[in-house]
């Protein structure tokens, strides 16, 4: 998606980095309340790109490229829709070079 | 049955693994927790470390710290779409011990550091997320518990030192202020390059490195972008406002692409290989907006207590992580010696800080943050800055030429800059970096 911006596709660019995916996921969204939500902020400001908006206007999201930085739960305009931790300790998110 | 220790320390981090350090050195029982499968796996910054204060824990510290280049260049960029003007300060010294400034990938110098905190006798625990804090009976924190079976560690004190998020200080009801206000989003490309492409294109030798960091590149979002070399390879990328990310609409990765787009940055970039991408959040707010420092058995120190410098001309983090960590556990070994541990007991630990360059800095410079995401900072005074710029460089023949004083009062007039708003920045400038 970002070929019109230059440099590598999304996915070369999140294949740079490391995860080891944790079995559970450390962040829930109750797409119920998204479905309200007329910024959905998430989708556009989260850098691993994980929330994607559905068709009936709720939010489906993955956990497993996740950067944990908590730019999703900070946008979030709707009070309960979004709840996040830290993954399972040794999982996650493994940076070398930054 | 619950391991108990005189500290526990909660990320080890520059602030977590000085402070376990100073703290072990002492004679404390010192529990480092690290979330990560090693430390500073986590982290990233945007990217220099101001190493100075380490002299007071590590004499010598250059010698061995996992550096990847020492910064000898250091230039600020103000930038439009199409102009761009560069105040760019070289410095020899710079390049012979005792340095000021070097990048390093965090998870060689976090490691490097931790490393020294387990020499000094600390317990390094990896791949352990704190969850929470353990209550005794009368409220007060006096200990963790960890995502381990049986995983809850009992300790004296605690120093929360888990990052910008810090859960810990927010459970602990020491961060009221915590707010996307005053949070921004750094992302960040490392490109390879090779170590002579690299010391040819930025004029470089040896270990020799060169940090720019830039104003108005950010596409409309507060905010900034920066370049630092390493070895082989160079980092760029942005620090944007996460509100004003959010109200953008465009994604951080397309606002990176437009700054790599620059006519002053392209150059630099091209033909970099993309070998890590990420992303961690800043806490910019400062002096103003910083977490309460201590709590009944609990100190926050670093990104936690969001002690990030974040004043444009000077972006620090590691070195106020490494300070406050250093004073957390001077107080740590204090307290305990005193056998008070209650917010009170801990007070030491915030007019340490005051007396340190850590909450002095912090003070002085408590207006910077709002006024450098200011849409005057970010948009209106680059613009003008750079026609400034323009109108000296320019040379309009037939035209005789103007004299600097009429270039600049003709930018001034031409520019949507109010003269009230100019004159009542420029105060604030001179109060907080004057």
């Amino acid at each position: 998606m970002s070929r019109r911006w230059g440099g590598p596709s999304f996915e070369d660019r999140m294949a740079t980095v490391d995860f080891r995916v944790a079995p559970t996921a450390h962040i829930t969204v109750d797409s119920d309340v998204c479905r309200s939500c007329t910024t959905k902020a998430c989708v556009t400001a989260c850098p691993a790109n994980l929330f994607v908006p559905t068709s009936d206007g709720g939010v489906l999201f993955n956990y497993e490229q996740c950067f944990e930085c908590g730019t999703c739960y900070l946008v979030c305009d709707e009070a309960g829709a979004l709840t996040w931790t830290y993954p399972e300790g040794g999982h996650g998110v493994v940076l070398r070079r930054s | 049955m619950a391991e108990r220790f005189d500290v526990v320390v909660v990320g080890a981090g520059p602030a977590g693994a000085t402070a376990a350090l100073v703290a072990a050195r002492a004679g404390l029982s010192v529990c480092l927790l690290e979330r990560g499968p090693f430390p500073g796996s986590k982290n990233m910054y945007g990217g220099v470390i101001y190493g100075r204060i380490l002299d007071q824990v590590l004499p010598g510290w250059f010698d061995e710290a996992p550096v990847q280049r020492w910064i000898t260049r250091r230039s600020t960029m103000v930038t439009t779409d199409d102009q761009a003007l560069t105040i760019d300060f070289r410095n020899g010294a710079w390049s012979r011990a005792p340095y000021n400034g070097a990048t390093a990938f965090r998870a060689d110098f976090d490691g490097w550091l931790a490393g020294k905190a387990e020499e000094a006798g600390a317990t390094l625990v990896c791949a352990t997320t704190a969850t929470g804090l353990l209550r005794g009976g009368d409220g007060r924190v006096v200990g963790v518990r960890t995502d381990r079976p049986d995983g809850d560690i009992e300790a004296g004190l605690v120093i929360a030192a888990d990052g910008v998020n810090s859960f810990l200080a927010k459970e602990a009801g020491l961060y009221p202020h915590f707010s996307a206000e005053h949070i921004t989003l750094g992302a960040k490309e490392v490109l390879h390059l090779g170590r002579d492409e690299i010391d040819r294109r930025f004029g470089l030798r040896d270990l020799e490195g060169l940090d720019i960091e830039m104003l108005g590149c950010t596409q409309g979002i507060a905010g900034g972008g920066f370049l630092y070399t390493n070895l082989e390879s160079i980092a760029v990328g942005v620090v944007l406002s996460v509100t004003g990310l959010a109200r953008s609409g465009l994604r951080p990765e397309q606002v990176i692409a437009g700054m790599k787009q620059h006519p002053a940055i392209a150059p630099y970039v091209e033909g970099g290989e993309l070998v890590e991408y990420s992303a961690h959040l800043i806490p910019e707010g400062g002096y103003r907006v910083m977490a309460e420092l201590a709590g009944d058995g609990l100190l926050v120190t670093g990104d936690a207590a969001g002690l990030c410098l974040a004043a444009g001309l000077w972006l620090e983090g590691v070195n106020f992580a490494i300070g406050s960590g250093l004073a957390a556990a001077q107080t740590a070994v204090e307290a305990l010696a005193a056998g008070d541990t209650s917010a009170a007991g801990l007070a030491g630990y915030r007019r340490r800080l005051e007396r340190s360059f850590v909450l002095q800095d912090h003070r002085k410079l408590r207006r910077a943050p709002d006024l450098l995401l200011s849409d005057r900072v970010q948009r209106l005074y680059p613009q003008l800055t750079c026609d400034v710029a323009e109108g000296i460089f320019t040379v309009e023949n037939p035209s005789r030429k103007r004299g600097l004083a009429r270039v600049a009062l003709d930018a001034v007039r031409r520019s949507p800059v109010r003269v009230r708003d100019l004159a009542r920045d420029s105060l604030t400038m001179l109060r907080s970096y004057g």
